[in-house]
């Protein structure tokens, strides 16, 4: 009996108790997945627009502003900023006009809390945004969502919609006299987009080059008034700050990193998804217990945080304690919160020059060193794993990195060199064996691959030889075959066919 | 990124005309709605050909050249038509982690096209696209709206098959 009433209770355990959820804590992702998105009552339910409500009647901007910064939090879209400074700063001007603009613009590969929080809570961005804009004097806001996510569009289109007739959102709300509007703007693929300021250049209707700075967007923003920039998710924290106060908030997380963040776990990891963990969770709680491991039995190899802009944290780090100055301290990033695991399989150098293809293609050229200077950097990383590189590009390549970093107008050519400068540090022997040995370790590279045939193995059953596209392999019935490797295409496809397990790739 | 103008010759129906010319005159009155009045013009036509992008100029009082490096510098907007089926594979980080590049080259192969183009008969149309914010699904392709997820190479052609 006692053993039956034990089965009933390990086939209910909730959801919290699953090792998924376990180490998780969900504050900017409450609602998702909870409450209907499309139904502002049930956002109203969960306490829904009840600090913007306890800002406007019983704080003053000072207050809100004070509160913000308390509570430690700091911009979840890269750099950390702290938020409360950034809005007394926008405060501080005196204009006719400002603005709050809010970033949806995610473009880190490999990143979608942003796209969950739009789709999932839409109201709880609206009423960031307008909690901004009483603190920092704003009476206008612009959200910047990227175009590829179009049911996020939706339903904050019908969002707004419904917090206008709520009265909630427009004029004179909560009968206090404090007026915002809110508009939305689509973006239409420009990575560049997400810095700061080519943001508020493609809202005004531009090609999407960053400014440079000063002046701040605090100062002179978008359509030159002052404005504050924030994240998705750096917003979705604020309702929950000021209802529950600071200390709710910075009692999470590590001295210097406040709250929660939300992970974007993806790549050879068992459990993908959104993880919203407090700060100083280590990245071996992550991947082991959230992400339940590496598949297929292979070895966890790097974590690679930060997208185009950040680096890899070796497995010998998976104890580190993530949070923005322990990131930055190994030579990673924060960023957005895109986390790909890679097992042994995953070649760094590919890696690198993958996200340096990236940063080539939306690189918006309108500064020197990013546009001249990642493509050169590529194609150091392209002669590198094609197998003609030297360990004189090795040197060349690391110059040409912290010449980029140092001249770049803004933080895409900043941190373009990131993911080479991090494979490097973290990773040499694989460049080096790729250079002099002329060897990809991972057996990734095609043109340093080599497919080959073992004598003792092959049968002679011809089927490699009769499948093999550019007739690279010889030899006759009954006799171990051969490949001619000057003909073969690595395309695998012998591989595939013996059924001895006689060709393998190194 | 250097993008192919059409070569094809630039017609329009009277109801496209009708709808474009109100697209303009809800926004003319903002000319920060730039982008906004070529997103809508690109759902009307499936791209932006130089005679669109001109009246678009007039419409919206802003010198040509403008709309054109607007158009330029945006991954969105095309300035050749689009195939009857849009393809386009995912190489956002986790995709490519997970093979996606093997996927883009299996299509390339069978269809006979490269990433950017499209077949001769306008059917299929091709592009590797950045990440569509699917990562838990990688890696993924989208054909027009409908996304297909934790893809093979080996999978290509029975998808395509479906769109014979």
């Amino acid at each position: 009996m006692a053993e039956a009433i034990n089965n009933e209770a390990a086939r209910h355990t909730s959801l919290e108790a699953t090792s998924f959820y376990k180490a998780q804590c969900r504050v900017a992702l409450r609602n998702c997945g909870v409450i209907d998105p499309e139904s502002i009552d049930e956002y109203i339910a969960m306490d829904g627009y009840a600090a913007l409500g306890k800002a406007l009647t019983e704080m003053t901007p000072e207050q809100v502003i004070q509160e913000v910064i308390d509570s430690g939090l700091r911009g979840r879209g890269g750099g950390g900023f702290p938020t409360g400074k950034k809005w007394s700063f926008t405060a501080a001007n005196k204009a006719d006009q400002k603005y709050v603009v809010c970033n949806a613009d995610e473009g880190d590969p490999g990143a979608f809390m942003d796209r969950s929080v739009l789709e999932g809570d839409p109201h709880c961005i609206i009423e960031a945004m307008e909690l901004c804009g009483y603190a920092t004097g704003a009476t206008e806001g612009y959200v910047y969502v990227r175009a590829e996510y179009p049911i996020a569009v939706k339903r904050l289109t019908k969002a707004i919609e419904d917090a206008k007739a709520y009265g909630l959102l427009g004029k004179d709300i909560f009968g206090t006299g404090f007026n915002f509007d809110l508009h939305i703007r689509l973006g239409a693929g420009a990575f560049v987009c997400g810095e700061e300021t080519a943001l508020m250049t493609s809202i005004e209707g531009n090609r999407g080059e960053p400014r440079p700075r000063p002046p701040y967007p605090a100062v002179k923003g978008l359509f030159a008034k002052p404005t504050t920039e924030n994240n998705v998710e750096t917003f979705a924290n604020v309702p929950q700050i000021i209802l529950r106060g600071a200390s709710f908030f910075n009692s999470m997380g590590t001295e210097r990193s406040k709250g929660t963040k939300v992970f974007a776990l993806g790549g050879k990891i068992n459990n993908t998804g959104l993880v919203e963990v407090p700060m100083g969770t280590t990245l071996r709680q992550i991947v082991e217990d959230v992400g339940g491991g590496v598949p297929n039995g292979k070895k966890f190899k790097a974590a690679q945080t930060g997208g185009p802009s950040g680096g890899c944290i070796p497995a010998s780090m998976i104890d580190i304690e993530i949070d923005y100055d322990n990131l930055v301290s190994q030579g990673a990033m924060m960023g957005s919160g895109g986390l790909i695991v890679m097992d042994e399989d995953t070649c760094m150098v590919d890696i690198a020059k993958f996200f340096l293809n990236f940063t080539v293609d939306e690189s918006c050229g309108k500064c020197t060193p990013c546009r001249v200077g990642t493509r050169r950097l590529y194609e150091i990383l392209e002669k590198i794993t094609s197998g003609n590189g030297t360990l004189e590009d090795l040197d060349r390549m690391e110059e040409l990195c912290k010449y980029i970093k140092d001249n770049s107008l803004c933080g895409l050519g900043q941190t373009a060199p990131n993911p080479v400068l991090s494979t490097y540090t973290r990773f040499k022997d694989e460049y080096i064996a790729h250079v002099v040995e002329k060897r990809c370790p991972a057996g990734v590279c095609k043109a340093l691959m080599r497919i080959t045939i073992d004598p003792d193995k092959c049968r002679g059953c011809t089927a490699c030889a009769r499948v093999c596209p550019v007739g690279a392999i010889s030899g006759t019935v009954k006799q171990p075959h051969e490949i001619d490797q000057t003909k073969c295409i690595k395309c695998g496809a012998c591989m595939e066919k013996c059924r001895f397990g006689a060709i393998s790739k190194k | 990124m250097v993008k192919k103008i059409s070569e094809v010759a630039f017609r329009d129906t009277p109801e496209q005309a009708a709808r474009f010319e109100k697209v303009i005159a809800e926004n003319k009155h903002d000319k920060s709605r730039l982008m906004a009045v070529m997103q809508e013009a690109q759902d009307i036509y499936g791209y932006l050909p130089s005679e669109i992008q001109i009246r678009i100029a007039e419409g919206m009082d802003v010198p040509a050249e403008k709309v054109y490096g607007v158009a330029t510098f945006y991954a969105q907007f095309a300035l050749s038509p689009k195939g009857k089926y849009a393809i386009s594979v995912c190489l956002g980080t986790a995709c490519y982690v997970k093979g996606s590049q093997q996927v883009l080259d299996k299509i390339c192969e069978t269809l006979g096209i490269e990433p950017g183009s499209c077949t001769a008969d306008a059917k299929f149309s091709l592009d590797a696209c950045r990440c569509v914010g699917a990562c838990g699904l990688a890696p993924v392709m989208m054909i027009n709206d409908e996304v297909y997820g934790r893809l093979s190479p080996d999978d290509v052609e029975g998808i395509l098959a479906k769109y014979e």
